[in-house]
């Protein structure tokens, strides 16, 4: 037992892969030791916002103000006009503005909004401009007018009179200190389509879905080996029936069967544990199959009709003389159902079929409110990326401790 | 003793004639066996799954029928759409019938192509829904898993063989990619080259513009629309296949006919045609078994790019509660992956005569 150890863990595959399932493991139990906030609370209002520190606004107005030397606008001025806008300037100007192509060529985006602050003029002639087209260039203009001046900005407080009063004037050189401002969070992924901190909520629901892997792959491994164990020892007419019923959940696909079981008990029901014990139910065949084979290769051994002769039970000569052969396999299958698990969950709740979201998050229903939130379409991808590198990162990680046991146990396939 | 010692070659001729005919014989009747158990076998799955389907959502607790149709008519407006469905339900499930009798009814309907009325789609019938999509859904996932599987397994071929680069790098990031799930591929996918590059379109199966006609314009606009979901099941389905046929090639890279071959000193070439011919044999049969989990995987990304088969099909049918719509659509899925099963068993039953031999004893 000690020498099989010490193998395995000399195998640079199981390694890897042991460390990344539990890292991710260990990230999952740490994390919400430091962030303490309900995963499922809906922080931010509208959906979808970029990942980021979020400060208060009126933390940063009344904050201690620093005076730094640092051009502000111009350093990054061009970043906060869109694509678009800045090739509609580059029309604008080109067409009605006098300025040559060349000049516009050489210009970056700072230079660009210089021409434009030069040239823009509202009541010039723009021939064969739609009016609002010509309206929209007014907006724009205002817009770079404002990222461009750098006036006082006044900050006012109404009075009893119901009147604004000046209380400050921010001029372009004032800086407030971050960690001056008691209100902020950090978003370190955004929020999803509901506002809530994808981080957080990526963290609960991975611990969920480990939870269902591991449910289901119990759930499995136990039917699977119990069936194969018996239907191999056994034989006879039991072991037809096994192999018959093992033979039928094998072609029928157990996805199909996963999705009329889910259907049919209804919403209300669709919990957690029901659904990981649903995918345990309907994915024990290999395993049942693969054992039930061994086990018929080892039934006339040697040993086991020696302890056939010493009048031992049944159950005594499976559990002492057959399972220990078989077990090697059996955890390597372990494995894999719950790398299989967590998939059949994601794939589930991406039909509409996982467990209910209010309750808990699960990888698969952020994948689900992801994609019919257009996440993937509008450029969100801290909604959804996320998620799938988890579940890539699970699902590797089991699989490269799977091959490395493999490789332990298999001489045959080692390098 | 002359003439008995002409007759014998023409007699040794003749019984080797006679010999090799018992043995075409033989073979006839081993094929005509395995296939016929094989077709049995699949006709009894056939219609335990038909029954399956029909049984689960009716052992739904409760009363599945009037929970079903109030479910189904609670987004209804039109009075007498909502009627409709009720009396759907009451003529479908026959309530007061024994289950035998409802089945009976059900089948009878079935085998006519008549699923009954959509619900989500009220008023287009279910089979003309699983007749539009089913087309989408084959031409997309067969090609698809097909090359992914060829391609898996020249890789795992060549990187047995070859070792190097192939086993140290290009393997390993197959592998890698294999882990992702296809519906995350294909979300990568559509990010890095239909928003990012614009090189594919990034949803449908055509131009949102178009008719479905036999023009130029069209078959470009759906060849365009292919891409994406298409590569995307290729790239996933390359790994798993590749580990498979990496060590299947590397026990039979072991095995002694190959040795034995090496001290014969026949070309390395002809040795390797012959160790991939027998590691493929493990590998037609892994296609077949995992077939249902691609496919389940595969009708998921369809749900990514909108692509009009089954899979989204599926998942419309979930969201508006349609069961006569989904129940439609797993039934079809059973029977498109029971019937390749049987199609790879019975291609295998030609390539390796071993398996028919097996049924002979």
């Amino acid at each position: 037992m000690k020498n099989t150890l010490r193998n395995i863990f000399h195998s640079p595959k199981f390694v890897i892969g042991f460390i990344i399932f539990f890292g991710l493991l260990a990230f999952t139990l740490i994390y919400p030791f430091f962030v303490a906030a309900d995963p499922l609370d809906m922080v931010g209002q509208g959906n979808f916002f970029k990942p980021g520190t979020y400060v208060s606004v009126q933390d940063t107005v009344d904050a201690k103000y620093y005076t730094l030397n640092i051009q502000a606008k111009s350093s990054n001025l061009g970043d906060h006009i869109e694509e678009k806008d800045k090739q509609d300037m580059r029309d604008w100007l080109l067409n009605y503005g006098e300025v040559s192509q060349e000049e516009l060529d050489a210009a970056d985006d700072n230079a660009l909004v210089v021409l434009w602050l030069e040239h823009y003029d509202e009541k010039a002639k723009q021939k064969g401009l739609l009016a609002s087209k010509k309206k929209a260039y007014v907006r724009l203009n205002k817009e770079i007018v404002k990222l461009a001046s750098d006036a006082d900005l006044i900050i006012a407080v109404e009075n009893e009179d119901g009147e604004l009063e000046e209380s400050k004037s921010v001029d372009s050189k004032q800086y407030v200190n971050t960690k001056d401002i008691a209100n902020q969070r950090k978003l370190v992924l955004g929020t999803d389509n509901f506002g809530r901190d994808v981080l957080t909520e990526l963290v609960q629901a991975t611990k969920v879905s480990l939870k269902i892997g591991l449910i289901a792959g119990t759930v499995a491994t136990l039917i699977g080996l119990m069936l194969g164990l018996l239907s191999g020892y056994i034989g006879g007419l039991f072991d037809n029936i096994i192999i018959f019923i093992t033979n039928l959940f094998t072609v029928i696909p157990s996805f199909v069967l996963l999705i009329l079981i889910t259907y049919s008990v209804g919403q209300n029901a669709r919990g957690v544990t029901l659904i990981a014990a649903v995918i345990g139910l309907t994915s024990w065949t290999w395993t049942c199959r693969s054992v039930r084979s061994q086990v018929i290769s080892l039934r006339n051994r040697d040993h086991v009709n020696l302890s056939k002769l010493s009048g031992h039970s049944m159950i005594r000569i499976v559990l002492t003389d057959i399972l220990p052969y078989v077990a090697s396999y059996v955890v390597m299958a372990f494995i894999l159902q719950i790398s299989s698990g967590i998939l059949a969950e994601a794939q589930l709740s991406m039909l509409g079929l996982g467990p209910s979201t209010t309750s808990t998050a699960t990888l698969g229903q952020m994948m689900n409110w992801a994609t019919m939130y257009s996440a993937h379409l509008n450029g969100s991808w801290w909604a959804y990326f996320p998620v799938v590198l988890v579940i890539t990162l699970i699902a590797f990680s089991l699989n490269l401790m799977n091959t490395g046991l493999d490789q332990v146990f298999n001489p045959q396939l080692r390098d | 003793m002359v003439g008995e010692l002409l007759l014998r070659p023409f007699l040794r001729f003749l019984s080797f004639v006679v010999s090799l005919r018992e043995m075409r014989w033989n073979c006839l009747k081993g094929y005509k066996k395995y296939y016929g158990q094989k077709i049995l076998w699949y006709l009894i799955t056939f219609v335990i799954a038909v029954v399956l389907n029909f049984a689960l959502p009716r052992l739904m607790p409760g009363d599945p029928v009037s929970a079903i149709a109030g479910q189904a008519a609670s987004g209804m407006t039109d009075a007498q759409a909502i009627k409709k469905v009720y009396d759907e339900y009451v003529e479908k499930f026959g309530v007061n019938d024994p289950m035998i009798v409802q089945f009976g009814k059900w089948a009878k309907a079935a085998v006519q192509g008549d699923f009954g009325v959509s619900f989500s789609q009220y008023p287009r019938t279910v089979s003309d829904i699983i007749a539009s999509s089913f087309g989408w859904t084959l031409a997309l996932q067969l090609p698809a898993i097909i090359l992914g599987w060829l391609l898996g397994n020249i890789l795992g071929a060549v990187a047995a063989y070859m070792k190097g680069v192939f086993d140290k790098a290009i393997l390993p990031a197959f592998l890698f990619i294999s882990n992702v799930p296809a519906f995350g591929m294909g979300v990568i996918l559509l990010t890095v080259f239909g928003i990012q590059l614009g090189w594919a379109p990034t949803s449908g199966a055509y131009g949102f513009d178009l008719i479905p006609n036999a023009s130029w314009t069209f078959v470009k606009s759906v060849i365009a629309h292919y891409q994406l979901p298409f590569w995307s099941i290729v790239l996933v389905t390359i790994g798993g296949q590749a580990i498979g046929m990496r060590s299947m090639s590397i026990y039979e890279l072991n095995a002694d006919y190959v040795k034995y071959s090496r001290f014969l000193g026949i070309k390395d070439t002809k040795i390797v045609g012959y160790v991939f011919r027998n590691a493929m044999l493990p590998q037609i049969t892994g296609l077949a078994m995992s077939l249902g989990t691609m496919m389940g995987g595969a009708l998921v990304s369809e749900i990514i790019f909108s692509y009009p088969g089954l899979g989204t099909t599926m998942m419309s049918a979930i969201k508006g509660n349609d069961y006569p719509l989904l129940s439609a659509c797993t039934l079809v899925i059973t029977i498109m992956v029971l019937l390749a099963n049987l199609f790879v068993e019975i291609i295998y039953g030609i390539i390796d005569p071993r398996v028919k031999a097996a049924q002979q004893d």
